[in-house]
């Protein structure tokens, strides 16, 4: 355990006040309904772009995932390309127009005008659900860091910190939440990206840190991203290359990227159709690149910190009873490794800037979605504009006191990310199969997308129980008795999405569609989507998307 | 974004990293005389970093300061 020098503490302090002076600031520009929720719709393409990756790159992601890559290898990379890449090109090009044209403020909101208020409530309220369960996962997190590095209460951290977020979100809307969101990103990066230089150096390059882990471990292959995903036995997961391009790559990724509202709503926020295009498409090119940031900490741990044979960190469960340090403690645990006085400082300041703008993210769609979906939608239909800006003021602020609640709820919770996969397989994959089938698919009716959407989350959650109850029915879910936690995650998402659809198909044929009137920017074929034949080659969106999926085959096939 | 009188949030960000940078480049040379109990202190990686965040810091501040068109 550590103790912050003087020099550290004034970095954290510093950056406290520096988030919480952007709040106050910006609450002068932050006075109408857009303005608070959707921040205006002004934001540039980088700002909306870089906001959009922010806001999923919290201490869940940095903290997790490092802890993944220390426990499955490099495998945890494929969450950062094929489990993102595809997902954020197709949002771009494919759903952002139906996003944007339809002028709605939410995902719900968009379900609302397709499909009827039955599907916007069902998605709302599991948005909700959802979304204050991710807050408390994210300062779980990094009351986490701040107890291993620190030894600080996790208590007094997660209050302190969770204050301020709700300070400057409810101050500021999400125009301070994304604002802050821009400046936390660059910290994440400046804080974290030395450990993975100091590190490499320390190992002797890339080729020295593999043959280390070969030589730690020279049973299993911890770093090739393709090449063992032929059988269920063969790696660390458990998985199979169907789950991982299915699973992941289809419902998962594409049910997070293209209907969480957490990220959809910095995209609709860009000031035209352009800049929206584009946003999700430099937040793709950053995530690209999150590996080197987060999966080569944990791939460094197994290489420097580790025995032949001996793995120097364990499951949480087991950390527990013997005092040890678990997986997800090997970003500060390697922080704490290289870092010396100020730089220190700088990589605490970085998972605590994680942490807050995963929970900036999380509140600010959870007030929006509570207000414009349940609030206006249930309780009072006509009131002012500024009414619905105070209620988001304070939604803000109560989405941040139940957050608190289930932070503690998180602890029961063997790895965080296996936790965060079962829920986005509940709520976030059958989502998608409803909004895709919404904006591709006329014929698909108001009765088709509700019970659609119910059977699939129905049917994750009864999968998953199911599984808790008799744990050998994971052969019958998972497709292997080997499979773990992560395989049985992206399993349960791709049957539910099947299930989603199915159920939407079969119901729509058997109901009334909607006629086509109304469905004239909502659904691909009835909406005019504007021609970009006025830009020059390389201002168009398509370009940059087929560059950004050239680059990601790229990292397929250097790392296979 | 764009509104009048809006301070941009490129400035604030350079700002930040122009005081972080001083902070740790200073660490970084008090380290000189007593190096920091961490694997590979002899790369006096607060030194080369500090100044990094110094230089990132004054482009930033300069190019977005208030007053100045964007």
């Amino acid at each position: 355990m550590l103790s912050l020098s003087p020099v550290d503490l004034v970095i954290v302090v510093l950056y406290f006040c520096a988030v919480l002076c952007i709040g106050f600031y910006l609450k002068r520009y932050t006075r109408t309904g857009e303005d608070f929720f959707l921040a205006g719709r002004e934001m540039t393409a980088w700002v909306a772009g870089l906001s959009f990756l922010a806001a999923n790159l919290g201490s869940l992601e940095l903290m997790g995932w490092a802890g993944n890559a220390y426990q499955y290898g490099i495998l945890a990379a494929h969450w950062y390309w094929v489990g993102a890449i595809p997902a954020m090109v197709f949002l771009a090009i494919v759903m952002i127009p139906f996003y944007y044209i339809s002028k709605t403020h939410s995902v719900p909101g968009y379900l609302k005008l397709r499909y009827g208020e039955p599907a916007r409530a069902l998605s709302a309220i599991s948005f909700g659900f959802m979304t204050v369960l991710m807050s408390g996962i994210n300062m779980y997190s990094m009351a986490l860091v701040l107890k291993v590095v620190l030894g600080w209460n996790i208590s007094t951290s997660i209050w302190v910190s969770s204050l301020t977020v709700a300070i400057y979100v409810s101050l500021g809307g999400l125009l301070s939440a994304i604002f802050n969101e821009v400046l936390q990103f660059m910290l994440i990066w400046l804080g974290a990206l030395l450990i993975s230089i100091i590190g490499l150096i320390e190992a002797g390059g890339w080729s020295g840190m593999v043959a280390r882990i070969h030589a730690n471990f020279p049973r299993q292959d911890f770093t090739h991203l393709w090449r063992t995903m032929g059988s269920f036995t063969d790696n660390p997961m458990g998985i199979h290359w169907v789950g991982i391009v299915f699973g992941l790559g289809v419902f998962i990724s594409m049910g997070y990227w293209t209907t969480d509202f957490l990220v959809v709503q910095r995209v609709i926020s860009a000031k035209d159709l352009r800049a929206a295009k584009l946003a999700p498409l430099i937040g793709a090119t950053f995530k690209m690149c999150v590996p080197f940031i987060v999966i080569l900490p944990g791939l460094l741990g197994l290489a420097v910190l580790d025995t032949p044979g001996h793995h120097f960190l364990v499951p949480a469960t087991e950390a527990e009873v013997t005092g040890g340090h678990s997986y997800d403690e090997v970003l500060p645990i390697m922080l704490a490794r290289y870092c010396g006085p100020g730089l220190l400082g700088l990589g605490i300041t970085a998972l605590i800037a994680g942490f807050m703008s995963g929970m900036a993210g999380n509140v600010s769609a959870f007030a929006t979605v509570w207000t414009y979906d349940i609030y206006r939608a249930v309780f009072r239909k006509e009131a002012s504009d500024s009414h619905y800006v105070s209620v988001g003021r304070w939604c803000t602020i109560l989405g941040v006191l139940v957050s608190i609640g289930t932070a503690y709820l998180v602890m029961q919770f063997k790895s965080i990310m296996d936790y965060v996969q079962a829920l986005f397989s509940f709520f976030i994959a059958p989502l998608f199969g409803t909004v895709l089938l919404g904006m591709l698919w006329k014929r698909a009716t108001p009765k088709g997308g509700f019970w659609g959407l119910l059977a699939g989350t129905v049917s994750s959650i009864g999968m998953y129980v199911w599984v808790k109850i008799d744990p050998t029915a994971v052969r019958y879910i998972a497709l292997s008795a080997y499979a773990k936690d992560q395989a049985q995650n992206m399993f349960r998402a791709l049957w539910c999405g099947l299930i989603c659809m199915a159920v939407t198909v079969v119901v729509s044929l058997l109901s009334e569609p909607k006629p086509e009137a109304e469905l004239v920017g909502l659904v691909y074929g009835c909406t005019e989507i504007p021609s970009e034949g006025h830009l020059a080659w390389w201002q168009r969106p398509a370009l940059w998307a087929g560059v950004v999926l050239a680059a990601f085959l790229a990292l397929q096939i250097i790392f296979w | 974004m764009h509104r009048p009188g809006m301070l941009s949030i490129w400035f604030f960000i350079g700002v930040l990293l122009l005081v972080y940078g001083i902070l740790i480049f200073g660490a970084g040379i008090y380290g000189l005389s007593k190096p920091p109990a961490v694997k590979m202190a002899d790369l006096h990686a607060g030194i080369w970093w500090g100044a990094l965040l110094i230089a990132l810091g004054a482009i930033y501040t300069v190019k977005f300061r208030p007053g100045r068109n964007n």
